[in-house]
């Protein structure tokens, strides 16, 4: 039951004026730079992708939109970051070896999913400390008493 | 403990009984081996458009740590096509009994070498190339084959399946996660093994072969090092050997204490977590160290990632179990506590391999097309577009995976400190802190 509320209770939202957010991103081999973005949620997001070597994309996770530049050329991907949480953005364009670890991060708001999956491991070993506990005491007594 | 037989299901026994199915699957797996060693030599250099990458590291790679190994054990051994020539070629037919001794030098195993100490090295030999071996097709394709001339190499010296039992990388961690599997095979009643005449399932007979494992079914307690070859359910003649159903973790019950087993553990933990940093982490400079092999920034990476391997991870696990007071000595704790690291580490390596799995297997349509890359089209899906699969589900499937396997090592901790009377607190906090250090890599 706690494991439930910690998983799934809806969590209080502050209020944050909503901004024009615009990122310049270089894509080299098998990088991108910088590598993780922190918005919030429902800034619209403007990323300027410049590739640096060879033709590479970039893929939000969750959101599922793409663009992608060629080398020396900049495109732009604008979206509203209307879905919190943490997703991955990777290289939709075959660029090399390293091409299907080409990844990046943007946290939109906080990452409570990560918070979240915390409370549910404490939750876990809660439950298993005084069950230890008890184990050895129990141990314990029975070498006390020769069983 | 509950089991329940599955080769009472006379289906099932006579299936496996007969040589015939496993053939008919070891000649297909063994022809997908071999297209994949050429695929990896003569096709594209684009491992996302070549048969060898897709197919070996991404769709093998799936069906292995997400089904094969969590739910049938060592079930991948029983079909894998590896030791298959040098057997051949070590009993001189595919199919007839043994009619004479083996061919060859036909060598004991040294005795000083029966561990998986060697499979250990294997193992992070391929992991520290892993990032140029996952992604480029010609490696693969050399080190499939390789893998595929030492078993028939080792096979002509030694007797039975030395590579699988002692040298296959990935044997290694099967067996050793395979404790957990709810599968086995054990003999029905040990009296009739004891009285049993010349002992066919180990030596063989005109039913068949003595285990390729090197294994004598009757004293079988784990699954680790039996291979589910099948051949002694062929040569017993009293038919007394049982495929079970069985709970999870049915063997870490009873702890394990090699080094070698434990240090098995620390690896695979160890590797899942600095792949999960590495290959799916937003550091380009992780990934450039770990492709550019034999650059300094490789060494660098390579030094800490054994270290993180031999010396901080067993190190801090040894550091919490040192202060309880127990009889036993240091080293056989460690090796038996070590034990609840075996569910942690495989839920591990089923998180990492979600993320890694679902973002690529779109890729596995279009090499279906055109595996070799080179512009075929046979089924006409080889222009599929790329596309990450069920991105909704994959942070609760981590979760789940990692809270589960936190939540399974603890039991486990519990059960191997019952047995070696000490405190399970020390191997639960260690758990704690690894588990929320791949929950941060991995969400």
């Amino acid at each position: 039951m706690a494991g439930l509320v910690v998983a799934f209770a809806p969590l209080p939202v502050q209020p944050v004026a909503l901004q024009e957010r615009i990122f310049r991103i270089e894509a080299g081999q098998f990088a991108y730079s910088p590598s993780e973005l922190k918005v919030n949620p429902g800034d619209t997001v403007n990323i300027q992708l410049v590739s640096t070597d060879v033709v590479h994309g970039l893929y939000v996770d969750g959101y599922d939109i793409s663009i992608e530049a060629d080398p020396g050329q900049t495109k732009t991907l604008s979206f509203v970051a209307n879905k919190p949480g943490s997703f991955r953005f990777r290289c939709n364009v075959t660029c090399g070896a390293m091409h299907p670890f080409m990844i990046g991060k943007i946290t939109v708001g906080s990452n409570n999913w990560l918070y979240r999956s915390i409370g549910l491991a404490i939750l876990a070993v809660i439950g298993f400390f005084p069950l230890s506990s008890f184990t050895i005491e129990r141990k314990k007594k029975e070498e006390r008493i020769g069983v | 403990m509950n089991r329940i037989e599955l080769t009472r299901i006379s289906f099932i026994k006579n299936a496996l009984k007969s040589r015939y199915p496993q053939l008919a699957v070891f000649i297909v797996v063994l022809a997908g081996y071999i297209f994949a060693i050429l695929a990896g030599l003569v096709g594209s250099p684009v491992g996302s458009h070549n048969f060898s990458i897709v197919f070996v590291w991404i769709a093998w790679w799936a069906v292995l740590i997400l089904v094969a190994v969590p739910f049938f054990g060592r079930g991948w051994c029983a079909v894998c096509p590896i030791p298959l020539p040098g057997e051949w070629l070590q009993r001189g037919g595919v199919l007839s009994p043994p009619h004479k001794k083996p061919n060859w030098l036909n060598l004991r195993w040294p005795k000083f070498l029966r561990n998986i100490w060697l499979q250990n090295i294997s193992f992070l030999l391929l992991a520290l190339f892993s990032s140029v071996l996952l992604t480029t097709p010609n490696i693969t394709g050399i080190v499939l084959a390789a893998m595929l001339f030492a078993a028939i190499g080792l096979s002509t010296v030694f007797e039975r399946r030395a590579f699988c039992r002692y040298l296959c990388p990935v044997g290694g961690f099967i067996g050793l996660y395979s404790q957990t599997a709810p599968i086995e095979l054990r003999i029905k009643d040990k009296q009739v093994c004891v009285t049993c005449d010349g002992k066919p399932c180990y030596n063989g007979s005109q039913a068949g072969y003595g285990c390729p494992w090197d294994v004598f079914p009757g004293g079988l307690t784990k699954n680790t090092y039996c291979g589910l070859c099948m051949e002694c359910i062929r040569t017993c003649p009293h038919d007394n050997i049982a495929i079970n159903l069985r709970p999870f973790s049915t063997d870490l019950a009873k702890p394990s204490t090699r080094m070698d087993e434990a240090f098995k553990a620390f690896i695979m933990l160890g590797s899942a977590m600095i792949y999960a940093g590495v290959l799916l982490g937003p550091w380009g400079a992780f990934k450039d160290a770990a492709y550019n092999v034999g650059t300094s920034a490789w060494f660098i990476y390579a030094v800490i990632f054994l270290a993180i391997i031999f010396v901080i991870l067993p190190g801090l696990f040894a550091l919490g179990i040192l202060k309880s007071k127990n009889t036993l000595p240091l080293k056989q704790r460690f090796a038996s506590l070590a034990t609840a690291l075996i569910p942690l580490g495989l839920m591990f390596w089923v998180a990492f391999s979600l993320s890694f799995v679902l973002t690529n297997a779109s890729y596995i349509i279009a090499a279906l097309s055109d595996p070799l890359g080179i512009g075929w089209n046979l089924f006409g899906t080889a222009n599929a577009i790329w596309q990450p699969m069920l991105t909704t589900i994959l942070a609760p499937a981590q979760t789940l995976s990692l809270v589960g396997g936190l939540i399974w090592s603890a039991r486990t901790a519990q059960k191997a400190a019952n047995e070696t009377r000490t405190s399970s607190i020390s191997v639960i906090a260690f758990s704690f802190i690894l588990t929320l250090v791949m929950l941060w890599l991995l969400l």
